[in-house]
């Protein structure tokens, strides 16, 4: 019997198994009907504890557009959560109804606890401000897509990059490739934690930490804008001292490079203006497509299923 | 002050002065039917004082939780009134329900029976993360 391979945190997947996702996930936009009822009769069970409008939506249309069924509840109000049942409990019983879960929880290491429950595959689709895999793999796809590589880059990573997964998680990733650079712009009160420090000085990693957006940007071929997300913040203070501290607006762009992709794990509050989505550099939207599509190459990757 | 040697059992020596009752407690010394010794304030040519613990009798010892106690503690092993084996305690690599996260954000603060677990990560800081949310633990 082939060992349940899970996705709690990027690492747990290979460089080369990333790129063999990537090449499924074009794969499938350029031959589709090849994947149409590849997963028939295979159902994901899409439980977050948490709520969350792309990450979810993009989990069940993946399984539905490779022929799949999708169960699951969409906050912890409506399981048997809200009855006090635990985690470990509530994945051991959806483990014996569902092939994959998806599982997104307030609380950092949640799906370790749920793997450890069952022997379907978990995927982590975020834990608290600790890791968010699936957003990584959408970000390293649209990267790919845009710049035609993943190595030789300046990626700068600006707003909350204390609390944002999606940052924490894309920068382990990306210390895995070549002379990969990274500029970190936030307050000082945001800035990333000591442990994404520790790995990225291991890795020999280049970084600077800065404060403002405006100087950092020339040197850019990716910006990375994060929202400061009010649930993370224990007071109400700080965070409406400190949400409105990067706009990204057509004026900071002037001195942007004119193949700079921008991007945005979404949803975005205010800080990047509606003025910027006309703009070409600006990639967010369609860093949305790409989440489908990775997503599609990651449940047939854990499911063991391949393309005839 | 005399305290009787051991004769099938167990010496841990060289316990940093104060810490014998903790280390007591730990190990569940409390609970065994044997003559054990507590020997606190003892002169050591090496550490100034030092404490030390006797057990007559061969228990088995955490050797995890020792060291991360106190990983200068030199555990004797004692057969038939003669050191059988002197062990040297490292820092373990793994801690298993020895410290529990301070982390609130994380799923052992909420979710009963986890065992909580943390991996040496640095070990002249005598750094740990917690394998859950990679919360740091540094051992005193």
């Amino acid at each position: 019997m082939n060992e349940i391979r899970n996705l709690i945190n990027i690492t747990d997947f290979t460089v080369e198994e990333i790129d063999e996702l990537i090449r499924v996930a074009d794969d499938i936009v350029e031959n589709h009907s090849a994947y149409e009822d590849i997963c028939a009769h295979k159902k994901l069970g899409t439980l977050f504890f948490e709520p969350s409008t792309r990450t979810r939506l993009s989990f069940e249309a993946a399984m539905l557009e490779l022929g799949g069924s999708v169960l699951g509840f969409s906050e912890a109000g409506s399981s048997s959560a809200a009855k006090g049942e635990s985690v470990s409990d509530t994945i051991r019983t959806v483990g014996c109804y569902v092939d994959i879960i998806a599982m997104r929880h307030p609380k950092e290491g949640a799906p370790i606890v749920g793997a450890q429950r069952t022997t379907v595959p978990i995927i982590n689709a975020g834990d608290g401000g600790h890791f968010h895999p699936t957003q990584t793999l959408t970000d390293l796809l649209t990267i790919k897509r845009k710049k035609g590589r993943l190595d030789n880059m300046t990626v700068g990573l600006c707003g909350d990059l204390k609390f944002g997964r999606t940052v924490h998680s894309l920068i382990e990733a990306m210390l895995r490739y070549e002379n990969i650079k990274f500029v970190l712009i936030s307050p000082q009160e945001l800035q990333v934690p000591e442990y994404v420090k520790e790995k990225m000085d291991a890795a020999g990693a280049e970084w600077v930490e800065v404060e403002s957006l405006d100087e950092a940007m020339p040197e850019l071929d990716i910006l990375y804008m994060t929202r400061v997300q009010r649930e993370r913040f224990f007071n109400e203070e700080d965070y409406i001292r400190l949400k409105d501290s990067y706009i990204l607006n057509l004026e900071k762009l002037e001195n942007a490079k004119k193949d700079l992709t921008i991007m945005h794990p979404l949803p975005r509050v205010n800080e990047i203006s509606v003025e910027v989505d006309d703009d070409p550099r600006a990639c967010y939207f369609f860093q949305a497509l790409c989440g489908k599509h990775i997503r599609m190459a990651l449940i047939l990757f854990l499911l063991g299923i391949k393309r005839a | 002050m005399n305290i009787d040697g051991v004769n099938n059992g167990i010496v841990l020596d060289h316990i940093k002065a104060g810490k014998a009752i903790q280390i007591y407690e730990l190990l569940g010394l409390d609970k065994i039917d044997s003559c054990v010794a507590v020997i606190q304030n003892a002169t050591s040519t090496k550490y100034g004082k030092k404490d030390i613990i006797k057990i007559d009798e061969k228990i088995e010892l955490d050797l995890d939780v020792l060291g991360y106690v106190d990983n200068n503690i030199t555990v004797n092993i004692v057969k038939d009134g003669e050191l059988h084996k002197k062990v040297h305690l490292e820092l373990p690599e793994t801690l298993t329900n020895v410290v529990k996260c301070k982390n609130p954000r994380c799923i052992t603060s909420v979710e009963q029976e986890i065992v909580h677990t943390f991996k040496l990560v640095d070990k002249e800081r005598k750094a740990y993360r917690c394998i859950y949310c990679d919360a740091e633990h540094i051992a005193k």
